[in-house]
């Protein structure tokens, strides 16, 4: 190349640059990383936002939660178990084939199918039926009136890319299997999956054939894991990245005191809780042999007892929580604050009860946690087993990272873990049929990860999901949380906060589902 | 059996062998250097509080029983809102940061003790073999030693503890994770005894009280363990108390990695990552003293190290 040639190139360069002020990248970071990016592997916030950048649901949510049209313009219920639905025309893959309704139907069955961990959004439907290619029958197997609230996280996935990848099923991420679907991706959302390193970053571009113009300037977005707190909260002092989640919550103020940060705080719809394996005669990780001790309502009530929650608040959140006695917060529909009351902390009432149930001397007990998924979790985790080895329950704590963890607890191959849940519909339903019904079929029960059990709870639950009369269903709603709660199902432990930080050129709305759209997020 | 040497001097009681030793050239040196002494005794404070931490700590920071979480977070005892009864402050948990400390350090001398008279035992045989023995078998050792040194050696710690960690299953880990450690640190460091026992070996082979040994029909075997280790001796454990601290430091480093001990048995090093969160938000005192601690701790063995160098070093007397 000539002195004159590269000058021109110069040139041009300068001039693209110039051209390009209205585009942007944004680098932003969380503690974990997605564990795939296959939408229907793992029914996991941080997995299905960033997926959710890539691929689109029918139904999605607005800036304040309310249902939003995306991949279908409209909807209506035609009978009582029968929603007509009619597609966006013109939407098109990131590969350039046109969406449809069969990839609708496809997305039904592989979200239905072994391997899937999102069957609980489908588990309702009973059958999808093609009337023309832009317009769907869905029937759903009793009355559901809230059909198109639990459907925000079903994505839709492309029939020709998945049978040309090899790629017609989700892999189950518990057995640590793979597919091409774990690392490359086509949908028909606003950003483009461009590289995909594990752990190390993923890296989204927009895409400009997008159907609607979106109020995002980025043309680039770099996700990073970083999971060591210091590390992530210097990333963002020095400017490294743009944007992360979660603050710890100890730099919360001193991140304040910087002029070049926002610190976004708000209220999290999460629940954080521990559960504990109900269902085997015997514990896996256990002293006692021969029973199980959590069989006895007794011992769990005990451990609810034993757990100091405002010490926890106060020193571990750091304020930064809200104490639940309820699988769900508030401003999920069905919440009731009469329930709300926790049981109070005593540790000589807790280990009264210990004794009752035969375990003076306490036992031995293996607990899962995950160290980069809630905030601060691992620390929680801790300070529980320091709380229960004063009723001399001894805990083998396990605190490990989400991509070994969700495998791990999802697998049920664990005695007393913790999880944390947000109700995708932001309807007490949803709690009540993943978490709190007996294991069945269509994903009841599917993170009910001990597998507690009430045959009342479990009637209650379709009766609740086809009941239309809002008062009979909060009543219901509430009937069902008032048997969980007494029977000691989970151990709940605190709603807690969101706390996002980034450089004050960037704008963003933050959901209280812990969701970042990068549709919205404006880089200056 | 009556003892040799008593038998031969029998005016040589305990006593007057503790007199003649103060007496020695070595002692003479050690007397006059204010620096040596000063940091054997704090090389002998810190032995002392760590070996018997679990009598002489002020709380036992692993008795989860003992902890309170409204005790996390309390500052040292000067500080604002300070209690004496958490001398250094407590961690988020509620422990006391001196005694995690004290009970770390025992872990980190534990490491680093171990994995020296690992690579001790490991580096001085592989050394008098190859400088006895010389020609291939010389060769062979020398050059898997050429290989090794030019990697750093927490890089082959490193790969040691993680192909440990990939081989191992999950569960049984935990219980080896110190072994490992130790093992890791250990193969890291050998080649340096290798090569100095080697040199020693080669000088000392060709001298008369070998050879002679050699006319008489000794093996091969006994020469080296009765003739040539007590002579080559000398370098080796001036080279093996400066490595303590090294080692010392290489278990802090990759405990900071998040790749050393397991936090149920924190050393030094894990307190330090642990604390690392809290640098940001003010809580200093979890990260600065058992920061402070290590530093201590491997200033004073190598003070020690350095004067025991000199005082060997036949040069310098």
């Amino acid at each position: 190349m000539t002195i004159r040639h590269a000058a021109a190139a110069a040139l041009f360069g300068g001039l693209l640059l110039a051209g390009g002020a209205d585009s942007a990248t944004l680098r932003f970071a969380d503690q974990g990383d997605a564990i795939s990016m296959d939408p229907h592997s793992l029914n996991e916030t941080l997995q299905l936002n960033i997926t959710g950048n890539i691929y689109e649901p029918l139904v999605g949510r607005g800036k304040k939660l309310e249902l939003t049209p995306l991949l279908a313009t409209s909807w209506k219920q035609t009978a009582p178990t029968l929603w007509r639905f009619n597609l966006r025309k013109g939407v098109r893959f990131h590969d350039g084939s046109p969406f449809t309704a069969d990839d609708v139907i496809f997305s039904y069955e592989r979200a239905k199918s072994d391997g899937s961990d999102v069957k609980t959004y489908v588990g309702p439907i009973r059958e999808i039926r093609k009337i023309d290619d832009a317009t769907i029958d869905v029937v759903t197997a009793e009355p559901f009136p809230i059909l198109p609230d639990t459907i925000n996280s079903w994505y839709m996935m492309s029939r020709a890319w998945s049978e040309k990848n090899n790629a017609t099923t989700p892999v189950d991420v518990r057995k640590g299997k793979e597919n091409a679907a774990t690392l490359k991706a086509n949908g028909t959302g606003p950003f483009m999956l461009k590289a995909r390193e594990p752990g190390v970053k993923t890296v989204l571009v927009n895409n400009p054939a997008y159907w609607e113009k979106v109020e995002s300037n980025v043309t680039e977005a770099v996700f990073t894991p970083i999971k060591n707190d210091a590390t992530r909260v210097a990333a963002l002092i020095t400017g490294e990245i743009d944007m992360m989640e979660p603050v710890p919550l100890q730099d919360v103020e001193k991140l304040r005191t910087n002029g070049d940060l926002v610190i976004l705080q708000g209220p999290e719809l999460r629940t954080i809780f521990l559960g504990m394996d109900q269902s085997r005669d015997e514990l896996l990780f256990s002293s006692v042999k021969g029973k199980n001790p959590f069989k006895d309502k007794r011992v769990r009530q005990a451990f609810y007892q034993a757990i100091d929650i405002d010490a926890i608040r106060a020193r571990i959140m750091r304020g930064a929580s809200t104490p639940t006695n309820l699988m769900v917060a508030p401003g999920i529909r069905g919440f009731s604050s009469d329930l709300n009351k926790r049981l109070p902390y005593d540790p000589a009432a807790a280990k009264k009860l210990m004794v009752e149930a035969g375990y003076p001397d306490g036992f031995e007990v293996g607990m899962n946690c995950p160290n980069d998924r809630y905030v601060n979790d691992s620390l929680i985790c801790q300070a529980i087993a320091a709380m229960l080895a004063k009723i001399d329950v001894k805990v083998n704590l396990t605190a490990e990272t989400k991509v070994t963890y969700f495998p791990k607890i999802l697998s049920r191959n664990t005695s007393f873990y913790l999880l944390g849940w947000t109700p995708s519909s932001y309807d007490s339903h949803n709690a009540l049929f993943a978490l709190v019904m007996s294991p069945g079929a269509n994903g009841q029960g599917q993170f009910n990860l001990g597998s507690y059990g009430n045959k009342r709870i479990d009637a209650l639950g379709p009766q609740i999901a086809s009941e239309l009369d809002e008062v009979k269903r909060n009543a219901m709603i509430a009937e069902a949380f008032k048997l969980h709660s007494d029977e000691v199902g989970h151990l709940p432990l605190h709603q807690q906060a969101l706390a996002w930080a980034m450089r004050k050129n960037v704008t963003l709305v933050q959901l209280p589902d812990n969701n970042n759209w990068l549709k919205w997020v404006v880089v200056k | 059996m009556i003892d040799p040497v008593a038998a031969a001097d029998p005016d040589r009681s305990a006593g007057a062998r503790l007199t003649a030793a103060w007496a020695s050239d070595v002692a003479y040196s050690f007397r006059r250097n204010p620096v040596a002494m000063a940091s054997t005794i704090v090389l002998a404070i810190c032995l002392a509080a760590s070996f018997f931490a679990p009598w002489v700590a002020p709380h036992n920071p692993f008795d989860l029983k003992t902890l309170s979480l409204q005790d996390a977070l309390t500052p040292p005892a000067w500080e604002q809102g300070g209690s004496a009864h958490f001398l250094l402050g407590t961690d988020d948990q509620g422990r006391d940061v001196l005694s995690a400390i004290m009970f770390g350090a025992r872990i980190s001398l534990l490491v680093g003790l171990a994995s020296v008279a690992f690579a001790m035992l490991l580096g001085v045989t592989l050394g008098l073999v190859a400088g006895y023995a010389g020609g291939k078998v010389d060769a062979v050792i020398m050059r898997i030693a050429d290989v090794q040194l030019s990697f750093p050696a927490i890089l082959i710690a490193l790969l040691i503890d993680g192909v440990a960690r990939a081989v191992l299953p999950r569960d049984a880990q935990t219980g080896v994770a110190l072994a490992v450690l130790i093992l890791a640190i250990g193969l890291a460091n050998w080649v340096q005894y290798a090569r100095t026992v080697r040199g020693s070996t080669m000088v000392e082979k060709t001298k008369e009280y070998v050879q002679a040994a050699r006319v008489i029909g000794i093996t091969p075997l006994q020469i080296m363990r009765r003739h040539l280790l007590p002579n080559v001796m000398g370098p080796v454990l001036v080279l093996a108390t400066l490595n303590i601290a090294t080692a010392i430091i290489t278990e802090a480093t990759l405990s900071f990695l998040g790749v050393g001990v397991p936090p149920t048995q924190p050393s030094l090093g894990t307190l330090i990552r642990v604390g690392n969160d809290f640098l940001f938000s003010g809580e200093w005192w979890i990260t600065i003293f058992p920061g402070a601690a290590l530093v201590i701790m491997v200033l004073a063995i190598n003070l020690v190290g350095d004067w025991l160098r000199d005082a060997l070093n036949p040069k310098l007397r």
